[in-house]
This record gives C-alpha cells, sequence and structure tokens, in this order.
C-alpha cells in the first residue's frame, strides 16, 4: 500500500512501506491454528479466573465449614464444586490452585530461560574446548537425580515456594541449553553471521543482536512446552507430600487429596484433574502451534 | 514422426495460504521419436513444474488438467499402480542434484537392479550383469568394481552419470533431464553433455532437456520451448529460435548474456524489471511490465500461442506476443574464436 | 598508473582434516589454496575463476581475514594485514568489503533493510546519529536501485536480485577501495545477473573501486574484469589481461575451460571442436605430485609428476604468466 501525504510544499510524497516481519508472519499462521486459538482462549480464561479467584466466590480458600465437610456439588449454598475433607470450598481452592500451579510453571521456566539462553549461546558461539567444558558440565549436571536434589533441599530448607522455584529452573535450563547451543551453531554458519563479521562487528554485539534473536524461534517452542512439564512436576511433588505448604494449594494437592477419597468423594479428585489436563493439553496445543508458525522453512 | 508425447492444454495449479498459484497455464507441446527439446525458463516459468505434473510427482495441494497422452494413452489422471508401468520404464526423469537423487543408504548396485527386477522381470544375475555394462557405456571406469559402493563414494560428475544410467535401464522412450548440469563444474558438465549427445545418437531416445542455459540448449537441442510465467511463450526449431527470434522476452535473454567469445566492456542489455509473482501477475500479458514492445494491447489482453508461417519463420513456429514481426535483432557477436586452438 | 592498493604473496590456507577412524585416525592436510600471488590495483577487477576445490572462494575470504591465512602475505596499503590484531584488522574492514553467493542468507532475516544497510555505519559511524544514518542509507538504497520507501521492509519480501543490492548496499556504505565479490550472480535468475553485473561496473566506475570478482561463470568474468586469474587445486594455473587469456590461453587447463563454456549459437555450438578433459577433479586432500593438473593435462609428461611449474611470463610482455612446463608446445 502507497501512503502518500501532502508536504508543505504542496507535493505529494510517499511515505515508507511498512514491512511485515517475520514475527508478525509466525503470528497470523498461529492464529490460523484453531486448536492453538482455542488453547489461547482457555488459558487466558484460566488465568482470569485465577487473577480474580477471591471475587468469584463468597467463600474464602481456607475458610472451613464445619458442618458441610466433603460435600457434592451444592449450587445453593454457592459451592459449585463441592467442598474438601475438611470443609472448605473446593472452587476457590482450586481458582488459588491455579494460581500457584501457573506462577511456578512460569517462573520456573523464565529462570531457566535466561539462564539456559545465555549459557546456550555462549557455548555455542565461542565453540571449541570452551564449548566442550561447558557441555560437560551440563551433562554431569544432566546424571544427577532430580528427585534426590529435591527431597534433599526440602528436607534442609523445608518446604518453601521459592525453593521449589529454584529447583524445577536449576533443572530445567540444562535442556534449554542444550537446545541454544544447537540452534547457536547452526545460525552461526549462516552467511550472514560472517556478513557481520566482515562488516567488522564485535562478537559480543554479533552474539545479541544476530545470533540471540534467530535463535528465539525453538526456544519459545520449548518454553511453552517446559511449562506444562514443570506443573506436572509440582504436582507430582505436590502428590509425594512436598510441595507447597498448608493452607496454600496447588492442583497437585488437591489432586493428592482427590484421590485418597476418589470412591466416595469423586468431585474431589474430578475437578482438579480437569483443570490440570486442560491446561496441560492447552500450552502442548500452544507449542504444536507455535512450532508449525514458526516453521524454519520460513526463515 | 509418431509422437512419443503428446500434451494438449495442460494446467496445474497450487492452492496456498496466500492464494492460487497458476504454476503451468495452457500448455501444449509434443516431442517425436529420437528428437531433443529444449524447455528454456528462469525459476517461476513454470518449465519443471510441467514434467512433475506429467510423471504424477506433484506436491500434495497441486492439482493438474488437460490432456497427457504417451503413445496415445492418457496419463494424467492414471492412478499410482498404472502409472508406476510407465515411470522409469518407458519414461524417465533425471534431476539437478545428484546428491539427493540417490537414497544414499543403498548401494548403487542394489538401487540399480531393483529397477530391472521390479520393471522388466530379471533374475539378479542378469541385472547385474546389465547394470553393469550400462555403467560402462556412461563411462565410469572399472563400473564392474565401483558396483557395489555406496552414492557417496562417486563425485558429483560421476554421480549424474550414474543416474543417467539408471534412467536408461529400461531402455525408455523418453528421457527428461531437468537441469541435468547446472550443479556440475563446467569442464564435467561438457563430459555429461558430450555423454547426452553420444546416448541419443545410440539409443535413439527422445530427450527432453529442461534449463536456463541456453548455452546447453544450443549444443543439444533440435527444437527449443521458451517458457515464462507459467506460459509457453516462443516455440520452434533450435536455429530460428536463436537467429531469428519472435519474443520479446526470448530476444531479451539473448541479449542479456554476456558471452564467452564475445568482447567489448560495455554494459549488458539488461532485461529490466522483476520475475514474475506467480500469486500476482498482471492482467494481460504476463512479460508486459518488461518489455520494451509493448503496446496497449498488452495490459488488457494475453497473448494466445499462435502458429508463425513457416516458409518465412521455420517450421512449426509459434509464440505467444501481440507483436505481428519482432524487428529487434540480436547483438552480434564478433566471429572471433575463444583462442581454441585450430 | 594506478597505485597497487593490494599485494598477495604466496598466500596459503592450509587447513587439517581428521581422516581415518576412531583409533587409527591421523591429520591430512587440505591445502584449499597452496602458494597464490597476485596484484590489484585501484579502479581494478581481478576475476578469480576455477571449478570445485579450486580455493577460490577461501582464497577471497583468507584476504579479508575471515578465513586466517596460514602462510604467505597479504600486503594492503602497504600494510600487512596479518600482522594486525583483531581491533586493528576490525578497522581496516571499512575498507575491504564483501558480498555474497546467497543473496538471502547473507541478510538477517529479522532485521529490516535499513537496520541490514545502516549496521556498518553503527559499528565505524556512531556520531551521524539515527538521521544521518537514516539519510545515507537510503542514499545508498537510491544508489544501487532499490526504492527508499522500501527501508522498513524485511529481506524475505524482495527477491533474489533486490537482496542482492541490498547486500551491495551494505558493503558500500561505508565507501570501500575493495570488495570481494563471492559468485554474486551464480544464484541470481539469467535475466537479472546482466542487471548485476551492469549495477557494480557502474559503481565501479563512480567510485573508483577495486573488485576481485569470484566466479565458476567464464561468460561473465570475460564481460567485468581487467585482468583473470586461473586457478586449480589451491594453485594458480595463469593470469592475465582479459583480452589476452580469452584469445591466447596458454595453459591447456585455460583452454579446456574455454572451450568447455557452451555458447547460446548453435551453429558454433555444433561446429565447436571440444577439449573435453578426461577424469574428475582429484581430491584437495591428496593433490597429485608436481603439477597438480597432469592427471587431466593431454599434455602431461614424466616432468610434470616431478617439477612443480612456476609461473612465468610468455614472453609477449603483456603481463600474462603461465604455470606450465609445456606451453610452448
Amino acid at each position: 500500500m502507497i501512503h502518500t501525504t501532502a508536504g508543505s510544499d504542496g507535493l505529494a510524497r510517499v511515505e515508507e512501506f511498512e514491512g511485515r516481519s517475520l514475527w508478525q508472519n509466525a503470528r497470523a499462521r498461529l492464529f490460523r491454528n484453531k486448536a492453538a486459538v482455542a488453547s489461547l482462549v482457555i488459558l487466558a480464561v484460566i488465568a482470569v479466573l485465577a487473577v480474580f479467584a477471591p471475587l468469584l466466590s463468597p467463600h474464602a480458600y481456607d475458610e472451613i465449614y464445619w458442618d458441610r465437610m466433603q460435600q457434592p456439588p451444592d449450587f445453593a449454598n454457592a459451592h459449585w464444586f463441592g467442598t474438601d475433607n475438611v470443609g472448605r470450598d473446593l472452587f476457590v481452592r482450586i481458582l488459588y490452585g491455579a494460581r500457584v500451579s501457573l506462577a511456578v510453571g512460569l517462573l520456573a521456566t523464565t529462570v531457566s530461560l535466561v539462564i539456559g539462553v545465555t549459557y546456550g549461546a555462549v557455548a555455542g558461539f565461542l565453540g571449541g574446548v570452551v564449548d566442550n567444558i561447558m557441555m560437560r558440565i551440563v551433562d554431569v549436571l544432566y546424571s544427577l537425580p532430580f528427585m534426590f536434589f529435591v527431597i534433599m533441599l526440602m528436607v534442609v530448607f523445608g518446604r518453601n515456594i521459592f525453593l521449589i522455584f529454584v529447583a524445577l529452573g536449576a533443572v530445567e535450563w540444562l535442556t534449554m541449553a542444550r537446545i541454544v547451543r544447537g540452534q547457536t551453531i547452526s545460525v552461526k554458519r549462516k552467511e550472514f553471521i560472517e556478513a557481520a563479521h566482515a562488516g567488522g562487528v564485535s562478537n559480543t554485539k554479533i552474539i545479541f543482536r544476530h545470533v540471540i534473536p534467530n535463535v528465539l524461534g525453538p526456544v519459545i517452542v520449548y518454553m511453552t512446552l517446559t511449562i506444562p512439564q514443570v506443573i506436572l512436576t509440582e504436582s507430582f511433588l505436590s502428590f509425594l507430600g512436598l510441595g507447597v505448604q498448608e493452607p496454600l494449594t496447588s492442583w497437585g494437592v488437591l489432586i493428592s487429596e482427590g484421590a485418597k477419597v476418589m470412591e466416595f468423594a469423586p468431585w474431589m479428585l474430578f475437578f482438579p484433574a480437569v483443570f490440570l489436563a486442560t491446561t496441560l493439553f492447552a500450552f502442548n496445543f500452544i507449542g504444536d502451534g507455535l512450532r508449525d508458525a514458526l516453521d524454519p522453512k520460513d526463515r | 514422426m509418431t509422437a512419443v508425447l503428446d500434451v494438449r492444454h495442460l494446467d496445474t495449479r497450487f492452492a496456498t495460504p496466500d492464494g492460487e498459484v497458476h504454476a503451468v497455464n495452457d500448455v501444449s507441446f509434443h516431442i517425436d521419436e529420437g528428437e531433443s527439446v529444449g524447455i528454456v525458463g528462469e525459476s517461476g516459468s513454470g518449465k519443471t513444474q510441467i514434467f512433475l505434473s506429467i510423471m504424477g510427482l506433484l506436491a500434495r495441494n497441486g492439482r493438474s488438467g488437460g490432456e497427457v497422452h504417451y503413445r496415445g494413452k492418457q496419463l494424467l489422471g492414471l492412478p499410482r499402480r498404472e502409472l508406476n508401468k510407465f515411470r522409469g520404464v518407458t519414461l524417465s526423469m533425471i534431476f539437478q542434484d545428484p546428491m539427493t537423487s540417490l537414497n544414499p543408504y543403498l548401494r548403487i548396485s542394489r538401487q540399480m537392479t531393483e529397477v530391472l527386477v521390479e520393471h522388466k522381470g530379471f533374475d539378479e544375475a542378469a541385472a547385474r550383469k546389465r547394470s553393469i555394462a550400462l555403467l560402462d557405456r556412461v563411462g565410469i571406469p572399472s563400473a564392474g568394481q565401483r558396483f557395489d559402493l555406496y552414492p557417496h563414494e562417486f563425485s558429483g560428475g560421476m554421480r549424474q552419470r550414474v543416474m543417467i544410467a539408471m534412467a536408461l535401464l529400461c531402455e525408455p522412450d523418453l528421457l527428461i533431464a531437468d537441469e541435468p548440469t547446472t550443479a556440475l563444474d563446467v569442464t564435467i558438465q561438457a563430459q555429461i553433455l558430450e555423454l547426452l549427445a553420444d546416448l541419443k545418437r545410440d539409443f535413439g531416445t527422445a530427450v527432453i532437456l529442461i534449463t536456463h542455459d541456453l548455452g546447453v540448449v544450443a549444443g543439444l537441442c533440435d527444437r527449443v520451448m521458451v517458457m515464462y510465467a507459467g506460459r509457453v511463450v516462443e516455440k520452434g526449431p533450435v536455429r530460428d529460435i536463436f537467429y531469428r527470434p519472435q519474443h520479446p522476452y526470448t530476444l531479451g535473454l539473448l541479449n542479456s548474456m554476456p558471452r564467452i567469445d564475445a568482447q567489448g566492456a560495455s554494459e549488458l542489455a539488461a532485461i529490466p524489471g522483476q520475475p514474475p509473482n506467480l500469486q500476482n501477475l498482471p492482467q494481460g500479458c504476463a512479460y508486459r511490465d518488461r518489455c520494451p514492445y509493448a503496446f496497449e494491447r498488452c495490459r488488457v489482453e494475453d497473448p494466445a500461442l499462435r502458429p508463425l508461417d513457416p516458409a518465412q519463420w521455420g517450421a512449426a513456429r509459434e509464440k505467444a506476443c501481440h507483436l505481428e514481426r519482432l524487428e529487434g535483432r540480436r547483438q552480434e557477436a564478433p566471429t572471433l574464436n575463444a583462442g581454441v586452438p585450430a | 598508473m594506478s597505485e597497487t592498493l593490494l599485494s598477495v604473496r604466496d598466500l596459503k590456507v592450509h587447513f587439517e582434516v581428521r581422516v581415518g577412524g576412531l583409533f587409527a585416525g591421523r591429520y591430512l592436510p587440505l591445502k584449499a589454496v597452496d602458494g597464490v600471488s597476485f596484484e590489484l590495483k585501484a579502479g581494478e577487477t581481478l576475476g578469480i575463476v576455477g571449478e570445485s576445490g579450486c580455493g577460490k572462494s577461501t582464497l577471497g575470504r583468507a584476504i579479508l581475514r575471515l578465513i586466517e591465512p596460514t602462510g604467505g602475505r597479504c600486503v594492503w596499503l602497504g600494510e600487512e594485514l596479518s600482522s594486525l590484531d583483531a581491533r586493528a584488522m576490525r578497522n581496516k574492514r571499512q575498507d575491504m568489503q564483501i558480498i555474497f553467493q546467497d543473496p538471502l542468507a547473507s541478510l538477517d532475516p529479522r532485521m529490516t533493510v535499513g537496520e541490514i544497510i545502516a549496521e556498518p555505519l553503527r559499528t565505524f559511524a556512531p556520531g551521524i546519529g539515527r538521521d544521518g544514518m537514516k539519510a545515507r542509507v537510503k542514499e545508498m538504497m537510491a544508489k544501487v536501485g532499490l526504492l527508499p520507501q522500501m527501508i522498513n521492509r524485511y529481506p524475505h519480501e524482495f527477491s533474489g536480485g533486490q537482496c542482492q543490492r541490498i547486500g551491495i548496499a551494505r558493503a558500500m556504505v561505508l565507501d570501500p577501495k575493495l570488495i570481494v565479490c563471492d559468485e554474486p550472480v551464480s544464484a541470481l535468475d539469467v535475466s537479472i545477473r546482466a542487471q548485476i553485473v551492469n549495477l557494480l561496473m557502474r559503481l565501479q566506475q563512480e567510485f573508483g573501486l577495486s573488485l576481485l570478482f569470484i566466479s565458476h561463470d567464464l561468460s561473465v568474468v570475460r564481460h567485468i574484469s581487467h585482468r583473470i586469474m586461473v586457478l586449480y587445486l589451491g594453485r594458480v594455473m595463469e593470469i592475465a589481461d582479459r583480452e589476452s587469456i580469452y584469445l591466447h590461453p596458454r595453459h591447456p587447463y585455460t583452454q579446456a575451460l574455454i572451450s568447455a563454456v557452451p555458447v547460446p549459437d548453435p551453429d558454433k555450438e555444433r561446429a565447436k571442436r571440444r577439449l573435453v578433459l578426461q577424469g574428475d577433479l582429484p581430491s584437495p586432500l591428496a593433490p597429485p605430485s608436481g603439477c597438480v593438473f597432469r592427471t587431466r593435462c593431454p599434455k602431461a609428461t614424466g616432468l610434470c609428476a616431478e617439477a612443480v611449474p612456476v609461473l612465468e611470463e610468455d614472453g609477449t610482455g603483456n603481463r600474462h604468466r603461465v604455470a606450465c612446463h609445456h606451453w610452448r608446445e
């Protein structure tokens, strides 16, 4: 589209065209993917529910109703999902659990992103001995048993929610570093990097100006697939009793409690499980959609 | 002259998210026994898509229409099983990149004997014998010893010879060569072109040579078909096309090419503008924005391919242009010998 | 007589390649460039031709120290390039630029055209400010035949020929003295090649540029070069002025090369007596002893296996030099 404006001398001047960047192209492709769009909507809904949790229910998440323990869904009393074994409203607890699960997912992944991308890009770009040493460190850390490490942390420092972020982030960055290193190595060989060298650009600037923006594609995809993994791991920890402290709750905790009384209070398992499963599916569909949208064929 | 391949109104379209791409637009031509036809065009001209359509090798989002007759039998739209009786047997195709056309995980021996066993019902021993004989014929030294090697153990030129040998195993009537020498070095290209000329003479195979290199066409082909934006713009015998081109695009191409036998450091007569965007063709003639001879009619009406007077322009001459007669002359290349000792 | 900008003496680029299995492996030298010498004057175009493995692309990059030479000297405006440290070398890059074979791949897909062309300005002339840079970028775009309004577009929105123009604009933005052109038109459509060749020649005229034009396409090289150097397996076979080499090629390889190029002229092409070389290019890992061309040369004798031929003048006083024992025959 040619946009012309009248200049002060009365002659039309041609404005500059706006280009369509690869990111814009990818976004357009993503929005054509129905599963991905539906998943984005669902996640948005869950996020909104989690944020506005206190407004959506008359009950507090830790309020105990002595006379309504383990009751099935009861609309009269605004217990949309019933109550748990101690008499707390399940709906509100699920929403607060959403806060914890989503926060853990996002924060731990962000930690792993920052550490992993820097580490991987530097290792991949410098190559040679430095790369070798850095990756061998990653290999060694990889082989350490994760559960052992986490349990030790929990035992030593107690069940602190921030500790969970640290523990999970500290494990996930390893894979991120490997991915970024691999991508950096393939980007490093591209001619526009050689062109930057030939143009006198310093190594540091090349890494941050050229390499990292071009490896972000797979990184973003991997991030959307890491988040559900982290949430699931946190749920697993909570299931084992190593997760968040009472009365704070997460989906894992709720599922753990629900599993114990599955036979006579199935709603306690059903609702948290549905939320967890839906969220995991949604992230996975978005991840798939992103992978298709960012298809390297376009680059 | 019996026509080996007779194509009428071939039309191929691709459905892409950004719109329909009309890759092949109403293309008609035929090829007779033993003749060689050069199909010339640049990227986007449709020259390769024509033959991918004929051989049933189109991408999933492509659809073809029209008629393609091989010795009277309609090929287009045949189910795979039926088509396989022709592909590799009477109609063979070789491609540009010999690196990717051969299966890197199988030995050459296996890839070649497989063809004979499958299509001609040979037994292993007979297939081996024939394959080695053919490798020898295409100039692979010590063919017997090399027969069991893997593709990566051959050089680029050798691999292309292997491809040619494989294509000739079943003694096809027609060999379609898609840019067979583009990826090869110049001295290796000379060897392969010499080989193709020999084989054409000895086997009587009809050859279709798809290329953008006009020099290759000049040396090897009897007739030429020039393509632009999916349409045929000019057809005719090779000498007539080269010495008296009647379409501005053909003339433009010939004049814009630097010649090895020409001197002169002045500017090349470049064709202005960009190659066509097949998703967004202009109305009228697709070449009009780059054509120095374009006039009103060219902007409105897409010219149809029409025959020219054979007495004046040569046998079977056709062009798709509104101009009655192209007066532009080819820039003369002085007859300086390019230094090769006589 | 214009000044000599670049003087290359016996340049070598040898790589160590690991051959053999996991335990019994050893290192073989890959002599990509093995003793190349030439000079380049201001405003001159030297065409460097040869086939795969001749080392022409490696040579171009070694001169710019994008690949480190392993031997020989490379003197630019009186300064020995290999003796410069990283920072000093980076400074020199303002004067010595390169354009690449694959036009799209040489441009960062995530940056706009304006940012790409402006990058050298950001590196070497950050003081001129954003507006100054934008003005200079638009000026360069117009010079290379691009619409300045396209400054915010991305590389994938351009055609191959236009991408190459962007690459040329980027190379020219700091007013360099030398541009190494590595097969700049090989990946372009035939009808676009002429445009880019014309552009390069026009820029050379206007700015007094020197060009090192690396190509396997002898027809294009003949058109654009003043002098031509023929390489084979990392060694110089022949070097001469354009007319001299095309009209009187002395080296058997040059003769075969020229004869092998198909000419778009049916009568000539069919009447041509072609010198077809037998055999394949030897592997650079195992080059033949003595003269590297001897395995395919119709004139080879025992002497050729023993002694490496030296570049010698052909006696016509034309700066025409040949490396062959038997060129007179």
